[in-house]
């Protein structure tokens, strides 16, 4: 009796554990990707329960109403946020998950404390804990503020920034050592707790908005880690492989999103993007003598409702309209008209990995209508017309054709191939990065200036009319 | 280091390695629930909160791993929650 129940909750953990590893495996497929987020779930409801026959969890009212009112708070938040926000959403639950982590890790480390004897493997992976755990808490709120406006989405940095951050983390090994040494020293604790801290805000302060899709990840895979971090300092196996499992699916997504910025994660991380370079850009002084083309609604429609195949470009302009509705009624008519219609999406349009695809899902756009850059660059040739929805940096032609250019080598949609372009746009101010963009300057494009979803909706009602 | 923290490091590694197997070539279009999904299991962290939220006292250990709970419990329940929600709107 004395091992049974023991056993009991480690292979419970087990069997949590291959629940995750199969419903991650099924998330990788559309047809079974449900039913895989649903496994996990089940596989975390296992091992919550198995966590309460626990000997040594026996405050049962207290761990339940923690667990309910987490749980209330999770189903409202999930209910309300509009597709729209899920970059905020999840970038809010990595930060409350490496909170989590990294209170575990100093509450562990502070039990051991008061029984006085702390070992150097706690001490050390209590510091991982609150290094990791603190970098994602801080580093994930300020990307919850950006992406919710409530900061700017410009790079911000202080004077002299690069030399702060060196001296914190340097502060940071100092007082890891001192604590390795004497781990009694609790004041010590707090200081580099908040160091990490700070550590996360100076990471996610100086990237600019159009970059969020490589924190977002970046900031997944670290609340994988730290989760990992709490694992070792509590010795956990469940979440030594469960932070495992979600620190590698993270690091995935952020080389996917750089590969596809042409980008590597130091330049992303540690060169305030757009901040400097905008200004040295030399394509913002010569902009007087450049002509556009412009197009209404009523001609607009013409175009589209007499092509034979028309390629949409959503971007994050689509997301901030919220005219994802709008453009699924667009393609309706014309699909009605006998014109052909697809969606090409550029791995970081929109300011999460996958943005775009869940907004037209939401819309009930039918995910096999949707290209990914590789499979659609070759067919823009034959395209009549490329319909660019608030996209800008993504379908910048200057990215294979000027070496000058700040996002010179990152792969586009060729949407300047198609026999015509239309860009709906506020207006001519460049994007987020400050780059000019030449397709608006190019002969076969039409710009159309106005909001997403107006901009739209007149197309749909002036096509219905054709 | 002790022997049962290499042991728990082989454990992180490997998991690491068969993480990358299991999660590569996922299409474009489930980026967003992949890692929304990713995000709840990292909710995982809600299983030491609760050891260490555990023993029947009020200190400042139990209190931590109580704020803990809560925190994780949101990721855990609002991740899988938002998660379904999206993948339920996936059409073919």
């Amino acid at each position: 009796m004395d091992t049974f129940l023991p056993s009991t909750i480690q292979l419970s953990y087990l069997a949590a554990t291959a629940l995750f590893f199969v419903g991650l495996k099924k998330l990788g497929s559309p047809a079974t990707a449900r039913n895989g987020n649903q496994l996990a779930a089940v596989g975390m409801l296992l091992a919550v329960v198995a966590t309460l026959l626990d000997r040594q969890v026996v405050n049962y009212p207290m761990i339940g109403g923690a667990i309910a009112l987490g749980s209330i708070v999770g189903i409202i938040g999930a209910k309300k946020v509009a597709m729209t926000e899920m970059p905020q959403m999840v970038g809010l639950l990595n930060g409350l998950g490496g909170a989590a982590s990294a209170l575990v890790a100093i509450a562990e480390f502070y039990r051991l404390l008061l029984e006085g004897n702390v070992p150097f493997d706690a001490t050390l992976t209590a510091i991982l804990g609150s290094l990791i755990g603190g970098i994602t808490f801080s580093g994930s709120f300020i990307a919850f503020a950006k992406l919710q406006g409530l900061i700017t989405g410009k790079p911000l940095s202080l004077p002299g920034q690069k030399i702060i951050n060196i001296l914190l983390f340097a502060g940071f090994l100092i007082g890891s050592v001192l604590l390795l040494i004497d781990p009694l020293h609790t004041s010590t604790f707090l200081v580099i707790t908040g160091i990490s801290l700070l550590l996360g805000l100076f990471l996610v302060l100086p990237i600019g908005g159009g970059d969020m899709p490589v924190v977002i990840s970046l900031l997944n895979s670290l609340s994988g880690l730290a989760a990992s971090a709490a694992g070792f300092v509590v010795m956990n196996n469940i979440l030594i492989v469960a932070g495992a499992l979600v620190g590698a699916s993270g690091l995935i997504l952020t080389v996917i999103m750089c590969k596809a910025m042409n980008r590597t994660l130091t330049n992303v991380l540690f060169s305030a993007f757009g901040g400097a370079t905008a200004g040295s850009g030399g394509g913002g002084a010569d902009d007087g003598d450049k002509s556009y083309r412009q197009v209404d609604a009523e001609a607009g429609a013409m175009m589209l409702g007499y092509a034979r195949s028309v390629v949409v470009v959503p971007g994050y302009g689509m997301a901030v309209a919220q005219a994802q509705h709008s453009v699924r009624e667009l393609a309706d008519q014309l699909e009605k008209k006998g014109v052909e219609v697809k969606y090409a999406i550029h791995p970081v349009a929109g300011r999460m990995p996958g943005h775009m695809n869940v907004l037209l899902a939401e819309a009930n756009v039918p995910y096999s209508q949707l290209y990914d850059m590789d499979d659609i660059n070759s067919e823009f040739e034959r395209t009549d017309v490329a319909l660019v929805i608030g996209a800008n940096d993504v379908v910048n032609p200057d990215a294979k054709e000027d070496p000058n250019s700040p996002i010179y080598g990152m792969p586009i949609l060729e949407v300047d191939k198609a026999k015509n372009t239309i860009v709906i746009k506020r207006s001519m101010k460049p994007g987020y990065a400050g780059i000019d963009n030449q397709l608006f300057y190019r002969e076969k494009t039409m710009m159309y200036f106005g909001s997403a979803k107006e901009a739209v909706a007149d197309l749909v009602s002036e096509i219905k009319q054709l | 280091m002790s022997e049962t923290l290499i042991a728990a490091l082989f454990i992180f590694v490997l998991a690491s390695f068969a993480g990358f197997e299991v999660i590569t070539k996922v299409p474009p279009t489930l980026h967003t629930p992949l890692m929304s999904g990713a995000n709840a299991i990292s909710g995982i962290a809600v299983i030491g909160a609760m050891v260490v939220a555990g023993p029947n006292q009020t200190n400042l250990v139990t209190i931590m791993g109580l704020v803990a709970i809560v925190l994780a419990t949101v990721n855990v329940v609002g991740g899988f929650m938002v998660t379904d929600r999206m993948l339920q709107m996936f059409k073919k």
